[in-house]
């Protein structure tokens, strides 16, 4: 028999990190906690559309305020049919020769009866009910207020009764809606973020409860708070990875669902809310933050308890 | 002072007290020479685990001074006791092995731990369980190992890296009078490579198995040198502990 199993040299040398597939069996079955996976997978499909949901509504507008920013309404308002006609030529023509319109447009009479017939019903020219001439005009640049009232200036020498309007103006309570609806989202995200971290937080804490026998032997062998902390963190990380994957799976079918709904509405209020390449990028970072945030917090949660031990 | 190179271990009026209990360790003073080989004696509740305890930095004590390997550990960051404790091997008294790793991987642990390659471990730790006898059950886990069993894989583990300080609470209170000499063999093998090791055992034959140890004893949380062994230099250190910390009078109160 030898005299003792003891080498002549100690292990000094060849040393490898204590981590990955070494590391990995010092917490058993390897899933710190069965619902994590599945709590992350909700919040990350809740997350994405409430993302994708303020980005199109962004987009809506921003669409609509490009649209509308350089347009402006000139509205004659006159009782007799002749001279508001020949007032509304009589603006066009001035508008017309303005550097800074680039179009005009009067709008029909036959036009103007259209969109107000399911409001006022049939109605000869002429008749009791008086309709101002309106002017599409389309400016070069944003129409604004001074813009607005230089153009006021203009029509009020020539054509009494002419009245400037910038069209963005009357949807201010629109964009203010739709900021609302962006904000919401902003406060959903966050919300979800927090209530993610509080469960990896809560899962994270019971695991290293159920573990803290091992852990303590760990510590008694030298095992660094870096190790243990790595151990959890990996375990954690493959969580979540599922977890978020599925949410992105689930999230985007949540979008497309959306999305068509929308599209099959068929109105120019929802034209412009499709979302950009890189819109669908940052979508698809989502799950990459979650699973960031969650490795973060099993972290933060096991470093602080190592550090109430010895 | 933190530079005492020719001591492993120096405790100096070392108090002990759990909550607002009274101490369970008293004015203990004394110094472990490296090479040396100490038992550690007293009834049940004499303090033996405690002290056990201190040494294997698992426990601050509530006052005095510790120094190991030169260092003050008293005032030592809490992020460099791993390397200290990586210098300590422990055989705990219920020996806690993990329950979801073999045997194999038991003692394979502080060596994980160190960092030591896959490649590098697989030969010693076969080697080790081959010791003490449990080659053939490598792949088992502890659960369905015996108590006996159970201590000499604790026992392997502990030895493994082969630490500077080996501490064991009661390593051979499971096993049979032939396996416990066999274990006591594999102490005193450590030993002659330098270790120090401190072995707290009640059994008193055990005691007298080992040539040239020296025995501490405590009483009620109070320390004392029956042999005389702590207040004198050492016979078996490796020459070079000699003078340092001598004449402490063990269990002295400061």
């Amino acid at each position: 028999m030898k005299p003792s199993p003891f080498s002549d040299e100690k292990f000094a040398s060849d040393l490898d990190e204590f981590s990955g597939e070494r590391a990995a069996n010092l917490i058993p079955n390897a899933r710190v906690s069965g619902p994590i996976p599945w709590v992350i997978a909700i919040m990350i499909a809740l997350t994405v559309m409430a993302a994708a949901g303020a980005m199109a509504v962004s987009n809506l507008a921003a669409r609509a305020n490009a649209d509308l920013s350089g347009a402006v309404t000139v509205q004659i308002v006159e009782a007799n049919p002749d001279t508001r006609r020949q007032s509304a030529e009589r603006a066009a023509a001035l508008l017309g020769e303005d550097a800074a319109v680039q179009s005009i447009r009067l709008v029909p009479q036959e036009e103007l009866n259209a969109m107000l017939e399911p409001w006022l019903g049939q109605m000869a020219e002429g008749e009791a009910v008086p309709i101002p001439a309106l002017i599409d005009v389309e400016l070069n640049e944003a129409a604004s207020e001074a813009e607005i009232a230089r153009l006021q200036g203009v029509l009020d020498l020539s054509v009494p009764g002419a009245r400037v309007d910038a069209q963005s103006s009357w949807l201010q309570p629109v964009y203010s809606a739709l900021a609302s609806l962006q904000y919401l989202a902003l406060v959903l995200i966050i919300l979800l973020a927090i209530t993610s971290a509080a469960a990896v937080w809560l899962a994270a804490r019971s695991a290293f409860t159920t573990h803290r026998e091992t852990i303590e032997i760990v510590h008694h062998l030298g095992g660094t708070d870096q190790q243990i902390a790595r151990v959890f963190q990996k375990t954690v990380g493959i969580d979540a990875a599922i977890g978020s994957g599925l949410g992105l799976i689930l999230g985007m079918l949540g979008v497309y669902f959306i999305g068509s709904q929308f599209s099959a509405l068929e109105s120019g209020m929802i034209d412009g809310g499709g979302l950009a390449f890189w819109q669908w990028i940052l979508i698809i970072l989502i799950p990459l933050f979650g699973v960031g945030m969650a490795v973060l917090t099993a972290r933060f949660t096991v470093i602080r308890a190592l550090e109430r031990m010895l | 002072m933190d530079e005492t190179p020719d001591t492993v271990v120096n405790f100096e009026n070392i108090g002990l007290r759990y909550g607002t209990d009274p101490e369970v360790l008293r004015d203990v003073s004394f110094t472990l020479f490296p090479g040396s080989f100490y038992f550690l004696t007293g009834a049940s509740g004499a303090g033996k685990t405690s002290l056990l305890k201190l040494l294997y930095l698992a426990q601050r004590p509530s006052r005095g001074v510790i120094r190991m390997f030169g260092k003050d550990m008293i005032t030592l960051p809490r992020g460099d006791l791993p390397d200290f404790r990586r210098r300590i091997g422990v055989v705990f008294q219920d020996f806690r092995l993990v329950e979801h790793m073999t045997a194999f991987d038991n003692v394979a642990l502080p060596l994980r731990i160190s960092g030591v390659s896959e490649a590098s471990l697989t030969r010693p730790v076969s080697e080790m369980l081959d010791w003490v006898g449990l080659s053939h059950r490598a792949q088992a886990y502890p659960t369905t190992l015996s108590g006996g069993e159970q201590q000499r894989v604790a026992i392997a583990r502990a030895v493994i890296a082969r630490p500077d300080v080996l501490v064991a609470d009661e390593p051979t209170g499971n096993v049979d009078p032939e396996m416990a000499l066999k274990l006591l063999r594999l102490f005193e093998a450590l030993n002659r490579l330098g270790t120090t090791v401190v072995v707290a055992t009640h059994d008193v034959h055990l005691l007298k198995k080992v040539p040239d140890s020296l025995i501490m004893r405590l009483d009620n949380g109070k320390l004392s040198d029956p042999t005389g062994a702590l207040r004198y230099p050492p016979k078996r250190t490796s020459g070079k502990a000699q003078g340092k910390g001598q004449g402490k009078g063990a269990g002295s109160r400061s």
